[in-house]
This record gives C-alpha cells, sequence and structure tokens, in this order.
C-alpha cells in the first residue's frame, strides 16, 4: 500500500504490478524482467544467509547478538536498486542484508560473524557492528536511533563536496521515538540535506508493539512537522518498495531535501536468536508468511508474467546455495585473529 | 547420509539446556520452518525450528531431558529418498565448538569467610555499620535477590515504582523485573519507548513531584544517551536549589563485560559515575549485596547508579531471607582475610580477587579481599586499615586503567596511607582497548584471576 503524506493511493496487488508498471509515466521506474529476477535473487540470497547464520549461532559458532532480517527483504532489496555507486548507506545492528546488497562479500559478512581474521572488521566488530568503506557502507550501529543523525552527517557531506550522492538511512519503529531522530529532521530539512529516512516498520522493537510504544503510528507523518513529506509503502513488495524509494531519491538528488518512507515489513524470528518471541501469537506471524512472504510473491510474479521460467530459478537457487555453502566453510575455515590484533585500530598516527 | 540435528545455542550464555518437548515424532515429515521441538535456557523457553527437510529418523535425546550440551545431536533427519537403514551404524560426527570460549566467569567463592574486625579510626562521614544477621538464609540467584528487594520495598512505599524497556510484559530483557507487573500493575510497572533521555528526564521530573521511580537501562551502555539527566539533573539539583528538592530515585541495570556482544555493549562505567559529585555509585557482588544494597538505594533520599552485571545475574549465593535486610551504601566488606596483600575490587572482580587469593595461598601468600561494595562514597577507612596491615594493594576492575577506579586507589594511597607502603599499588585493568568481538581478543580483554595473582606478587617482590 502506498499512502502518501497528502493524498491515498489504492493498493495495486502484487500480482497485477507487472502489468501496472506498463501504465507508470516515469520510464525508469518500470521493473523489468530482468530486474525483477535480480531482485529476487538478491532477496533470497539475504534470506538463505541469514539461514546459515542462524545455523551457526546455533552451533556456538556465532557468539553475542545476533539479529536476523528474514521477512524483511524487499524493503532494502527494492530501496537499494534506486541508489548510485557516490550514495552512501547505514543501518542499526540488523545489517546483514544491507551489507550484501551494498555488494559485500557473503564470506567477509559471514567470517565477521564468526568472529574471525577474514571478517570485514578483522573479528572486532562482529554481527552489529561492520563497515566497509569501498562500498559506502556505514556501519552496523548498536546503540538504537544512533544512525539517524550519522546518516544525515553522511548527507552534509554529500551536499558539501557537491558528489550528487545521497544518504539512505534505515532505522525501526522503535527507534523513531528518539528525540536525536527530530533533531536530525529539523537539520536535514532546514539545510535541505540530501538524505532519505527509511523506516523499517516491523511493528516491534523488541518486545514492545508499535501502539504500545508511539502514540502514533503513523510513522510517515513524523516529518510533518519540520515540513518533511512522508509515504508509506508495502515493504513486503519489491516492486513498490522500488518505485516509492525511485520517487524519494529523485527528491533529494534534485536538492529538495530529505523524504521519509515508512516500509511496513515484518520480521519472521524473534528480536534477536535469544528471543522466544511470546508477546506475539504464532498465528500471526504464520499469517504474514502465507500471505505476504516478500519471495514467494516476486517468484510468482516472475513465474506468471514469465519474466523468467520455473527452471532459471531454480539455477539461481542452486546458486545461492552454493554461495552460501562456500561463505560458512570460509567463515568456519578462517582463522581468529592474530592476538597482536588486540591493540591496533585504537588511533592512528597524527603526521605533521 | 541422516543430517544431525543438534542442540542450539539459543542465548549468548547458554552451554545447555532442558530439551523439554518434542514437536515431531519419528516417521513425521519435517520441512525447514517447521518447529521440531521446545528448549528451555536459562532465561526462557525457546521453540527450534527445523532447518533442513526430511523425515525425523530418530530422537536420540527423549523429551524432558536436563542438562543437554549445546551442540550435542538430539536427532537425525533422514534426507529425500533415504529410509531407516540409513540410521544403522550411524557414526556421529557433531562438531566440537570452536572460537566461544566464554569470558573468564568467577566460580562463586562462599561469602562466609570471616570479617576481620575493624577498628574505626577517624571515619569521614557518619555511615552505619553492617547489621549483624543471624536469621534464616534462602539460596536464591542475583536475579531473584534483586527482584525481591525491588518488590518489598514496593509493598512497603506506594511512591517507588520502576520504569524502562521491557520492564513489565517482556518481565525484564535479563528477567529481573519477572512477575512484578503482575503484583504492582500497568501503573507502577511501566514500559517505556527506547527513548532514554527522555523517560530518564522525566524519572527526574516524577522524584522532583515526591515519586521515588526507578529506572531501569536495560544495559549501562544505554545510559550514555542518558548521562545528560543522570549528571546535569539528578545529581546537582540538590545544591542548585540550596537544599530545596532532590531526585530520590535509582538508575538500575547490568554493567560492564556480558559476553561476545562487542564494543558498543560490553563496558564498564563504574568509574565515569564515581566522578560526579551529588551521586551516589552502588556496585554489589553477591546475591546479599544486591539485596540489601538495593533496598538501600531504594530508600536512599539521594540519585543513586546501582551497577549490576549480566554475568551475575544467574550466579546463587546464600541470602538472608526476610524483608527487613538492608546493607549500609558507603560500607566496604572484608571478604576473606589476610596479612601480606589487599586487593580491593567491585562486582564481578570481587569473585575473580577471592580466586586470585586462592591461587596466592597455595604459593604462600595470604592476600585480604575487600569487597568496595559502593564505588562512591568510597569505605576509605577499611581500605586504610587493610593496608596498614598488609603494607601492599591491587585494585581490580574490567574497566580501562585511564581515570579509572585504580587510578583513584592510588591517589587515595597517597594521601591516606603513603608512609605505610611497601611497594607502589598496581592496578589490574581491562586492556586498554574497545572491547573486541573475536572470542580469542575478547578472552585477553578481561583480567582473570591469574593476572591479579602475578600483581600480588611482584607487590610482594615474589
Ligand atoms: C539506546 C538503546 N536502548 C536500548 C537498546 C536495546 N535494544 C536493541 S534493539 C531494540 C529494539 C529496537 O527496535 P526497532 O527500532 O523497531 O528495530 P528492529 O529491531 O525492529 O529492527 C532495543 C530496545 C539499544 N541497543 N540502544
Ligand atoms: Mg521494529
Amino acid at each position: 500500500m502506498a499512502k502518501k503524506a497528502s493524498t491515498a493511493k489504492p493498493k495495486a496487488k502484487a500480482k497485477t504490478k507487472a502489468k501496472v508498471k506498463t501504465k507508470k509515466p516515469v520510464k525508469h521506474l518500470e521493473a523489468d524482467a530482468e530486474e525483477l529476477v535480480e531482485f529476487y535473487r538478491e532477496m533470497l540470497l539475504i534470506r538463505r544467509f541469514e539461514e546459515k547464520a542462524g545455523q551457526l549461532y546455533g552451533m556456538g559458532l556465532i557468539g553475542g547478538f545476533c539479529h536476523l532480517y528474514i521477512g524483511q527483504e524487499a524493503v532494502v532489496v527494492g530501496a537499494h536498486s534506486t541508489s548510485n555507486p557516490q550514495d552512501s548507506v547505514i543501518t542499526s545492528y540488523r545489517d546483514h542484508g544491507h551489507m550484501l546488497v551494498c555488494g559485500m562479500e557473503p564470506k567477509g559478512v559471514m567470517a565477521e560473524l564468526t568472529g574471525r581474521e577474514d571478517g570485514y572488521s578483522k573479528g572486532k566488530g562482529g554481527s552489529m557492528h561492520m563497515f566497509s568503506r569501498e562500498k559506502n557502507f556505514y556501519g552496523g550501529h548498536g546503540i538504537v536511533g544512533g544512525q539517524v543523525p550519522i546518516g544525515t552527517g553522511l548527507a552534509f557531506a554529500h551536499k558539501y563536496k557537491n558528489d550528487g550522492g545521497i544518504c539512505y538511512t534505515y532505522f525501526g519503529d522503535g527507534s523513531v521515538n528518539q528525540g536525536q531522530v527530530y533533531e536530525s529532521f529539523n537539520m536535514a530539512q532546514l539545510w535541505l540535506l540530501p538524505v532519505l529516512y527509511i523506516i523499517e516498520n516491523n511493528k516491534y522493537g523488541m518486545g514492545t508493539s508499535i501502539d504500545r510504544a508511539s502514540s502514533t503510528t503513523d510513522l510517515y507523518h513524523r516529518g510533518r512537522s519540520h515540513g518533511i513529506p512522508g509515504e508509506q509503502v508495502d515493504g513486503m513488495d519489491v516492486v513498490a518498495v522500488r518505485e516509492a524509494t525511485a520517487r524519494a531519491a529523485e527528491h533529494a538528488r534534485a536538492g529538495k531535501g530529505p523524504f521519509i518512507l515508512e516500509m511496513m515489513t515484518y520480521r519472521y524470528r524473534g528480536h534477536s536468536m535469544s528471543d522466544p518471541a511470546k508477546y506475539r501469537s504464532k498465528e500471526e506471524v504464520s499469517k504474514v508468511r502465507q500471505e505476504q512472504d516478500p519471495i514467494d510473491n516476486l517468484r510468482e510474479l516472475i513465474i506468471e508474467s514469465k519474466a523468467a521460467s520455473e527452471d532459471t530459478l531454480k539455477e539461481i537457487d542452486k546458486s545461492i546455495k552454493a554461495i552460501i555453502t562456500d561463505a560458512a566453510e570460509f567463515a568456519k575455515e578462517s582463522p581468529e585473529p592474530n592476538v597482536a590484533e588486540l591493540y591496533t585500530d585504537i588511533l592512528v598516527e597524527a603526521n605533521g | 547420509m541422516p543430517i544431525e540435528i543438534t542442540m542450539p545455542a539459543l542465548s549468548p550464555t547458554m552451554t545447555e539446556g532442558t530439551l523439554a518437548t518434542w514437536h515431531k515424532k519419528e516417521g513425521d515429515k519435517v520441512s525447514s520452518g517447521d518447529v521440531i521441538a521446545e528448549i528451555e535456557t536459562d532465561k526462557a523457553t525457546m521453540e527450534v525450528e527445523a532447518t533442513d527437510e526430511g523425515v525425523l529418523g530418530k530422537i536420540l535425546v527423549p523429551a524432558g531431558t536436563e542438562n543437554v550440551q549445546v551442540n550435542s545431536v538430539i536427532a537425525l533427519l533422514l534426507e529425500d529418498g533415504e529410509d531407516k537403514s540409513a540410521l544403522a551404524g550411524f557414526k556421529t560426527s557433531a562438531p566440537t565448538p570452536v572460537a566461544s570460549a566464554p569470558v573468564d566467569v568467577a566460580s562463586p567463592a562462599p561469602s562466609s569467610a570471616p570479617v576481620a574486625p575493624v577498628a574505626p579510626v577517624a571515619p569521614v562521614a557518619p555511615i552505619a555499620s553492617e547489621p549483624e544477621y543471624s536469621g534464616e538464609m534462602i539460596t536464591q540467584t542475583v536475579r531473584e535477590s534483586l527482584r525481591d528487594a525491588i518488590a518489598e520495598e514496593m509493598r512497603l512505599d506506594d511512591t517507588v515504582f520502576l520504569m524502562g524497556e521491557e520492564v513489565a510484559q517482556y518481565q525484564g530483557a535479563y528477567k529481573v523485573s519477572q512477575g512484578l507487573l503482575d503484583e504492582f500493575g500497568s501503573n507502577r510497572v511501566i514500559d517505556t519507548p527506547i527513548t532514554e533521555i527522555g523517560f530518564t528526564g522525566l524519572g527526574v521530573g516524577a522524584a522532583f513531584g515526591g515519586l521515588k521511580p526507578i529506572v531501569e537501562f536495560m544495559t549501562f551502555n544505554f545510559s550514555m544517551q542518558a548521562m545528560d539527566h543522570i549528571v546535569n539533573s539528578a545529581a546537582k539539583t540538590r545544591y542548585m536549589s540550596g537544599g530545596q528538592m532532590g531526585s530520590h530515585m535509582v538508575f538500575r541495570g547490568p554493567n560492564g563485560a556480558a559476553s561476545r556482544v562487542g564494543a558498543q555493549h560490553s563496558q564498564c562505567f563504574a568509574a565515569w559515575y564515581s566522578h560526579v559529585p551529588g551521586l551516589k555509585v552502588v556496585a554489589p557482588w553477591s546475591g546479599a549485596d544486591a539485596k540489601g544494597l538495593l533496598k538501600a538505594a531504594i530508600r536512599d533520599p539521594n540519585p543513586v547508579v546501582f551497577l549490576e552485571h549480566e554475568l551475575m545475574y544467574g550466579q546463587s549465593f546464600e541470602v538472608p531471607a526476610g524483608d527487613d535486610f538492608v546493607l549500609p551504601i558507603g560500607r566496604a566488606k572484608v571478604e576473606r582475610v589476610g596479612t601480606d596483600v589487599t586487593i580491593t575490587a567491585f562486582s564481578r572482580m570481587v569473585g575473580v580477587a577471592l580466586e586470585a587469593a586462592e591461587l596466592l595461598a597455595a604459593d604462600g601468600i595470604s592476600a585480604e579481599v575487600i569487597n568496595l561494595r559502593t564505588v562512591r562514597p568510597l569505605d576509605i577507612e577499611t581500605i586504610v586499615n587493610s593496608v596498614r596491615k598488609t603494607n601492599r594493594l591491587v585494585n581490580a576492575e574490567e574497566g580501562w586503567p585511564q581515570s579509572g577506579m585504580g587510578a583513584e586507589m592510588a591517589a587515595l594511597m597517597m594521601e591516606h596511607a603513603f608512609d605505610d607502603l611497601d611497594a607502589p599499588v598496581v592496578r589490574v585493568c581491562g586492556e586498554d582497548v574497545p572491547m573486541p568481538y573475536a572470542a580469542n581478543l575478547e578472552a585477553l580483554t578481561l583480567p582473570g584471576a591469574s593476572k591479579i595473582a602475578d600483581a600480588c606478587k611482584s607487590v610482594c617482590y615474589r
């Protein structure tokens, strides 16, 4: 459902999306067959990666907190498909999917999860704290809300350097109530910073449902008092995500300032591996899984619209399985970091 | 070859669990995502989902089995096309866990070590000495002691209330507030949004208005967002108002090292808070400490920062039963009497220091271990009395060295016991680095018993 802050639009069902798209006036918003298949590939990669991470956690190979993204794949895949190479991305601790769409290597991400030398942070960061300067991925933040002003600052730098980039800043429905979010909104609109605030509304912050934490629950309105436009999007529909994000990105790139996107999504697993998730019913979870699963629905759409054949999709499934198996093997085999690494990377030499 | 289903680790601290129920029986078809079993961990009951497809061939660990080690094989799954014959003579190849070395967790030492009779020298402020307790004792976890302290004080005083993230319906992120919502209702046990600066400031206001808030931080790492209201509002208003008003309140939650959660979630703020005039800062070790000091903190008319420790929550101690056991804030406790060297420590490190004292005893060195209990105000008298006897001091803490509690001890000894020292004061601290995630690096970061023992030997010139 694409609800705009001003005008509400009727929901277009996922199944009819492929036909609807040809009527869209803006040409580049169309998801052609090739793109649909690519969305499928990326979403499946994330899901299989997360399932494997869950398994390795169960074996004691991953420690501490590990937050899985299963169920939310369409958000990051659709949103990121609108990005350019100079753009930057920042998110919370629920970050594995974001890194994968940024083009970070599954092997390096998995090896960080196991705390090994070949991980993106040499094993020193772990699941919640991973970065890639090369891919303009700025973390991986463990403190709720912390990434929002930082993402605003990345947008400040894009504007300052006039590099044409925008910052994709992702955060949860729970984080939305943090004061620093509104301080960021104010500065972003005041200085017309090129930032997309992408709220991943999965309906819970840990065990607290959104209506038990928020006085108003239409989160896309949260920029109103600062004059920031917002839109609510069906975050389980990758094409809808992609279209809404493309419009928002156009707004930011045109120098009109920030845009808020509220992605309606759902996480299937507990908050982290140690959360039994007793605060919601099994029926609630299985209903979403059955009716709204972003991967199943896209698969159906691809087959129906003949964007690709069953066989092509099966080939993709197989190749992803191989990538994930490789990544897991790599992450198990990679050695623990050298003990000398304990004291490195704290400060760098000042030269001059 | 059948697929092995192994006992999963479902929390950062879980090493074993109870296999509560099987949801599938032998011969049942299993698809990935199906719930196959329920497991009880130290914190909760969790469902186990299958990650592979097949037919459940054999259940190796029956429902109801306790203490099932993580990673042991609990069932065998037959893959597509396999039949039961594949199970015959199947040898498990269960991997042994790697890279999950737990941080150095102290085993609790008996808290009944004799207490040295201390003759008061020049008390800085009149602080009650520890009450004699000869009543009934019960064995309970630190988690339960804390819960009981809160519940007892809430029963006694209806202006006391608890607020924080997940404290009510979820029963506490670390289950400290288990049962409190049921007993006291949602007016007094309040789930907050994830807005630390907001709810902490609100707590200060409620205290100005005559209530006695207990503000829980899910962990003290997140109190960094609330630092302004703790330091600038709660700690200073008594002074700035010329004594007219203050903040009768407690800030509490786990502080210090946790297991494998990396740099933003594993750090000690004791020295930070101890820097601030207008605050009291308490860091209990044993169950009795936890109970007696938390009750004192809730009754104290000042803002009290109460630093618990996640790795202590599950440890059991003998604790005075009944609801009138209160310990004085500002008094340290000599946990073990010795003559050659004094070790000061607080929170989890007290247990590690007691282990070190055992190691030293084997080498003929008699160490006196002081459990500081309160890091502001410090019980200087008890420390100085001990150093007059042993002439040596080693401070042990998880936190970083610079401006840490050890640095404070060194300065205090210069001021109060310079002529009594036979060796320089030594600090044993966490390594001066952000906490790494990797298991091997993490294990190197926190001081263990042997590091403390080595420091003690060095000051004894041994
Ligand atoms: C400042 C702060 N307070 C509390 C926490 C503990 N915590 C971690 S995640 C979380 C819930 C966040 O929910 P949401 O923003 O909806 O993100 P989601 O986990 O659903 O992706 C909480 C309370 C934290 N990490 N930081
Ligand atoms: Mg959420």
